[in-house]
């Protein structure tokens, strides 16, 4: 068995939040996958459960009756979410449990299709290569806080019809939900009120300006069964397309520059073979999966010979299942090429991300683009690499020299 | 079906779509987009009636080893 700090059983005493995890959670992943208990406890933060084998990670996804969406975060929400004038908004259809969970997804669903996302296409390539400018005389520079970090804040500002110059704004409200906020509740209380106060802003904005062809003004028409979509919803859709959609692209973008810093026959490959880049981001996708999801146990139950009881959290990693070697063969290499690659990257099952094509479409252009730019960069100090994780994973600060 | 008749007659290759397991990953049309599409929602739609063209076999048992639901299935 392999403990990463004294103290810590993978087991039965995991840390999602220890330094050595952030850094490198794969290790005490596999500790526990291929031990007798490939479902592990921790009482820390809270107390959860964590599977760790491909097949169990999808069964709780796709059992949405017994692992409910009460609670998605890796850690309980602060008490005082449940007063105030907003502790009715959610974050739908992500945190919605069937029968509303239907309606719920599917009045988003449209503008998050292929061929709905394709019109971001061309600000995405211009935004990426207005931040390459902005660095690449330096001949040095943050591939995660100067690039990959600028991008997906600026693509869901532009979808959602709000000023990309509070760009900086958003994102450290993101961060305070996903990051600070898992562990220190009046940073994440903070943080969703100034999130949910801003959309209460625009929506009341859209009311006395409705606006062509834009998100916020399209969703406050909405009807369901003949009725106006209450206001919770759209203030809590607009949640979480900006708390989805900021931390978890860019932590992808990161990890995948993370990657091909230190690959240059992988960087080689995508430049002598373009019709690699449809699996080469899947491949990326897979080995560097940001994001970890919780469920909330809905009636006491058994799963894996773990007794679990109604209110246990079940922390869902798709980073853990992704590297399965029951699944994938050669799980801990990245095979541009991989022919079978059923990951779970974006989740499976009803809840899952209603975003992958945008953020699909995001993690090509970022990479196509410094790719281009960029043709050979390396870490300037692999050590110096600072990495976030517990939900969402990915670097955070990451200097490369070109 | 035997190798001579599948010699002349091709390998009939049909591919389908469990509407119901399907949750608009996409990974068949990334595998195969000749092959697969999404709807407006965004969930799979299988673009070629009947047949699956012999040139395209190997893209969509690619698409089939590709979907997270397994919704996709291979008939032929």
């Amino acid at each position: 068995m392999t403990t990463t700090e004294p103290g810590f059983d993978p087991i039965s005493d995991y840390d999602i939040f220890a330094a050595s995890y952030i850094l490198d959670p794969f290790p005490v992943m596999d500790t526990i996958r291929e031990s007798d208990c490939p479902v592990a406890h921790t009482e820390r933060w809270g107390g959860s459960w964590m599977p760790t084998r491909y097949a169990d990670v999808v069964a709780v996804a796709q059992e949405h009756e017994t692992f409910t969406s009460q609670q998605i975060l890796v850690t309980a929400p602060p008490a005082a979410q449940a007063e105030g004038p907003y502790a009715a908004v959610a974050a739908p259809p992500i945190s919605s449990d069937p029968p509303e969970h239907h309606w719920h997804r599917r009045l988003i669903l449209p503008f998050f299709a292929p061929q709905a996302v394709a019109k971001f296409e061309d600000g995405t390539r211009e935004l990426c290569n207005r931040l390459i400018d902005g660095f690449i005389d330096r001949g040095e520079a943050d591939a995660a806080a100067d690039y990959a970090q600028q991008i997906p804040v600026r693509v869901i500002a532009t979808m959602l019809g709000v000023p990309t110059d509070l760009s900086d704004t958003f994102t450290g409200w993101v961060r305070g939900v996903l990051e600070a906020g898992l562990t220190d509740p009046k940073i994440r209380l903070e943080s969703r009120n100034n999130i949910l106060g801003f959309f209460k802003r625009e929506i009341d904005d859209r009311r006395a300006n409705p606006r062509e062809d834009d998100l916020i003004t399209t969703l406050l028409a909405s009807e369901v069964d003949g009725e106006r979509v209450p206001e919770e919803y759209v203030i809590g859709v607009c949640n979480l397309m900006l708390v989805a959609g900021v931390d978890t692209t860019w932590s992808s973008i990161g990890a995948s520059l993370w990657h091909l810093a230190q690959h240059p026959e992988h960087r080689r490959q995508l430049r002598d073979d373009p019709e690699l880049w449809p699996s080469a981001i899947e491949e990326l996708l897979r080995a560097y999966a940001p994001v970890t999801m919780a469920r909330i146990v809905a009636h006491d139950t058994e799963f894996q010979g773990c007794p679990m009881q109604a209110g246990d959290r079940v922390l869902m990693s798709f980073p853990a299942a992704n590297r399965d070697p029951r699944q994938f063969e050669r799980p801990d290499e990245v095979i541009l090429d991989r022919e079978h690659n059923r990951h779970v990257a974006f989740g499976a099952g009803i809840h899952r991300c209603a975003g992958s094509n945008l953020a699909r479409l995001e993690l090509r252009v970022a990479l196509q683009t410094f790719l281009a730019r960029i043709p050979e960069f390396e870490l300037v100090d692999p050590s110096s690499v600072t990495w976030a994780g517990g939900q969402v994973r990915g670097p955070r600060q990451c200097q490369v020299r070109f | 079906m035997t190798l001579g008749e599948r010699w002349t007659k091709g390998t009939s290759m049909r591919v389908r779509v469990d509407a119901d397991a399907c949750h608009g990953h996409q990974s068949c049309a990334i595998a195969a987009p000749e092959v697969f599409g999404a709807d407006d929602y965004g969930n799979a739609v299988v673009l070629i009636e009947g047949d699956i063209p012999t040139e395209l076999e190997a893209k969509v048992r690619r698409a089939e080893g590709n979907c997270p639901e397994r919704a996709i299935t291979i008939e032929g």
